[in-house]
Order: structure tokens, then sequence, then C-alpha cells
């Protein structure tokens, strides 16, 4: 399963939206197994960058490669085959309000697997027992808590086993105590799929949970990139600034 | 002030370029594979079998006044024999085609300008995107598709209540049977009266798809989007059927001259 190439690789990516720069020449590299986090303040372009990495959003100028593929002018069946190797976990968990919990999960697998009704049902009550959900796989998602959307949004992304999972604030709108446990499933992945992750968010005990990377961006720019310790130990004030409100999160 | 109205005008040309991208690329992809043939059946059953019980009430009703109507203008020549005839003659060119575009534009228009928006701003499109699928196709093409099959048979069934609705009035009137009522009727209504005039409203169909999901899918602003999505998509596709038939009827009367007749 190993690659040559990083999972994910940002170069120079510029983009711009109704003549507002959200991201400036960003470059990153996320290493394959590792918890990357995209830290920053709101309106700096995390989640815009974390959608280049899914061909959400196309740059204006720069490029996106996963696992070594440039997928930036990539389209139809050649994106979707990137696309069943990534999972992305949306802020909201974004589930299809029609349909019930486990045809969520279920979902990416009738697209595209040959699996049998019967194998899906299986491996769906599994998805959703892996996150807490096994006794709600008929609920409608309207009749979930927030936390359990997640949970539940977490469950589908994960359907194909993907190699990289992208999850945008996974502790938006969520209470301490269930933001770390949407965070324990997270590094749960990470340590025994030895899933990728990229994660965005401005939660810093979530970020020093999860990642082994992080980069900062400002305005559109990576300011700073590395280790939590290097991130503390940055010459940018804004960075320490940043870090050490960890303390009080 | 000149600048403001320059740049309105631009945008306003702009979103009419996006949107005749868009009918295109559904019109073209409704013909090439991979279709969605169970998704296409669930909006078939959605907009066009669950419209139904609307139409053919409405029709009904529609067929009572059309007859109360003509009964009291023909009465004048003593010419009541000729309401059943005037009345089939009156839905199946016109009135059934149309009623029935306006009325579907008004639930199918709003539900999908609503349904769409609504997955827009909370990224279930982007959901479906980053689940390898692609949304277009999945959310446009069957919704079109089904538009257009639904539409000719939705104003059948439109036609068929009117005519319904014309000899009840007629029977309370009159006491007409059903037989003479269907039988004067049907003497002068013939396959170039029904056809054309019903096949048009596949063009109704299109419209009201291609409108109202570009409507949705080009939702921003939250909720309050969702429901500007919903009502301009009612408006819009109402204000294209009633422009598109002016041009269709020309159309059917250069193609069918006896529809003319």
């Amino acid at each position: 399963m190993t690659s040559p190439h990083p999972a994910v690789r940002l170069d120079a990516v510029t983009k711009s939206f109704g003549g507002r720069r959200v991201l400036n020449r960003v470059t990153l590299e996320v290493p394959e197994g590792c918890g990357f986090v995209i830290l920053g303040r709101s309106g700096t372009g995390k989640s815009v960058a974390l959608r280049h990495i899914i061909g959400l959003v196309r740059p204006d100028t720069g490029s996106v490669f996963v696992h070594g593929t440039d997928i930036t002018e990539l389209e139809g069946t050649a994106l979707a085959e990137v696309r069943k190797q990534v999972g992305f976990l949306f802020q909201s968990g974004a589930l299809f309000d029609s349909i019930s919990v486990g045809e969520n999960v279920a979902f990416p697998m009738r697209r595209h697997t040959r699996l049998t009704d019967a194998e899906i049902r299986q491996r769906v009550q599994s998805k959703l027992d892996s996150v807490g959900l096994g006794s709600d796989y008929d609920k409608m998602p309207g009749d979930l808590s927030g936390g359990m959307r997640k949970r539940a949004g977490l469950a589908r992304a994960m359907a194909l086993d993907p190699r990289i999972l992208l999850v945008d604030e996974p502790s938006a709108g969520l209470d301490p105590i269930t933001s770390e446990e949407i965070d324990e499933l997270l590094l749960g992945l990470k340590q025994n799929q030895k899933t990728t992750l990229v994660v965005v968010t401005h939660n810093i005990p979530s970020a020093r949970k999860l990642g082994d990377q992080l980069v900062m961006l400002d305005q559109g720019q990576s300011v700073a990139q590395g280790t939590v310790e290097e991130l503390e130990r940055s010459d940018n004030e804004l960075v320490r600034a940043f870090m050490s409100s960890s303390h009080a999160g | 002030m000149l600048e403001q109205a320059s740049t309105r005008a631009t945008t306003h040309l702009s979103t009419v370029g996006e949107f005749a991208v868009f009918a295109g690329k559904a019109a073209r992809q409704a013909f090439l594979p991979p279709y969605e043939p169970r998704e296409t059946l669930r909006q078939l059953y959605e907009l066009g079998v669950r419209s139904a019980p609307l139409i053919a009430v409405s029709g009904l009703a529609v067929g009572v006044v059309l007859s109360m109507h003509t009964r009291a203008s023909l009465e004048r020549f003593g010419a009541e024999s000729m309401i059943p005839a005037g009345l089939a003659m009156a839905l199946v060119r016109e009135t059934g085609p149309l009623t029935a575009g306006l009325l579907l534009s008004g639930r199918i228009g709003a539900g999908i300008g609503a349904e769409l928006g609504a997955m827009r701003v909370t990224e279930q499109i982007d959901a479906l995107e980053a689940s390898a699928v692609d949304a277009f196709r999945y959310l446009v093409v069957t919704r079109v598709v089904a538009c257009v099959i639904a539409l000719p048979l939705l104003t059948t069934i439109m036609n068929f209540s009117g005519m319904l609705g014309g000899f009840i009035a007629e029977r309370a009137a009159t006491g007409m049977s059903l037989g003479l009522y269907f039988q004067r009727a049907f003497d002068v209504v013939n396959m170039s009266d029904y056809v054309p005039s019903t096949l048009k409203t596949m063009v109704f169909g299109f419209l009201i798809a291609t409108v109202s999901s570009f409507l949705g899918f080009t939702t921003s602003s939250g909720t309050e989007g969702v429901g500007r999505a919903s009502t301009r998509a009612v408006v819009l596709s109402s204000i294209l059927i009633i422009v598109a038939n002016v041009v269709l009827v020309r159309l059917i009367f250069f193609l069918y001259p006896e529809a003319a007749g």
C-alpha cells in the first residue's frame, strides 16, 4: 500500500473568488499515513484548500496531486477513480436527508461495488458499530443530534475504506466531550487502518491530538509548517499566539 | 447610474448564458450513458405519479367551468349539441396542455428548486461529488428525463378528467348520457389535434426541470437563497412555458396545417 509519492501535494495553488484571493501560492505536502492538520483563523482558506484535494474546487493556478496523480484537470471517470480513494467528512455531516442513516453509508457501496444487498447491510452495520451508531441504521438524518450526524458522516466517508480522509472542522458545533470522541475515532482510523488524515480545524487541542504535521494559513498563505513543537517555537507571533490558545482550549 | 445598469445587464446576460450551457448539457447527457434508471424511475414517481391527483382534480374543475361557459355562449345560437365537441377541442388543443404545464411548473418547479437548493446549501451536492458520483447526471438529468416523460402523460390525464368534468356539468344540465357525450366529443377531435399539442408539453417539462434545477444548483446565501430559488423556479418556468407555447403553436400550425383547421 505504500507509495513513492506523498498522499497529497498542493503545488503553488492560487484561488480567488469574485476578485478576492483566498489562497495565494499555497504549497504543502502530506506524507502517506500522516495526520496533517491545516490551522488558521476563520476565512483564511482552510476549507478551500481541503476542497482542492478532492476536486470540488479547481485552482486558478498551481497543481494538486493525490498519490502522485495530477488531478487539477481531471474530469469524469478519471476524477471519480481518484475520489474513490478519498473520503470527505463535511462540517455538517452533509448526510442525504431523503434516505436513512444506513442507506447514507450504503450509498457509496451501492454505487461503486458489486456487493450483494446482504453484504452491504453487513458492512454498513459494521461501519455504524465502529462509530457508535449501531442501533441507528433506520433512523433518518433529521432525527440525529449534531454529534451523531458527524459520526454518521464519518461512517459514510469511510464506506469504501479510503486511503485518505479529509475532515472539515471536526469539532465545529460540538460540545468538548463529543468533539473529543470524534477525535478519538479519527485517531483510531489513522493508527489502526493507516488512513492519511487531512484535518481542517481551529481547535488546538484537536490539532495537537491528530496532527503529526501542521500548517498554518493566514490570509491565504502558508505562514508556518511543522510539528506542534516547531510551531510553538515559531518566529511568527501569530502562530505562537494561536498555538498558545490551546492551553485555554 | 449607466454603469450600474450596464453591470446588471451584463450579470443577467451572463446568467442566461450559464443557463443555456446548463440546459444544453442536460439535453446532451440525457442521451449518453451511464444512465441512472433507478433514480429516474424514482423521480418519475415523485414528479409524475404524485402530481396525478392535482392534475386530475384540476382537470375535473376546469372541465366543469369550461362546460358552463361554453353552454352560456352556445345557448344563444341554439348550438348546445356542440358543447362536447367544443370542450374537447379546447381542452385537447390548448387548455389541457397549457394548464397542466402551468400547474406543474408550480408543483414540480418549486419542489426541484427548493430540494436542490437545500442540497446545495447543506453541502449534500458536494457530498455526492465527493462520493465519486456525477451530481449533475444524478440530480439534474434524471429530473429532466422524468419531467419530459411525465408531462405528456399528465396532460393526457388532464384532458381526460377535463372531459369528465364537462360531462358531469352536461349531465347535470341536460341529463346527457356518457356514451352520447363522448361520441359527440370525439367526432371532431382527431390525432392531429391530440398528438402535436400533447407532445409540445415535453418542451414544457424540459423547461420546468432545467430552469428549476439550474436555480437550485446555483443557490447561495443559505435558507434565504433556497426560498428565492424556489420562487424564481416557479415564476421563470411559468413565463418560459407561456412564451414557448406561442412559438410551439406556430410551429405546430406550420408542421400540421390540419391542426389549424
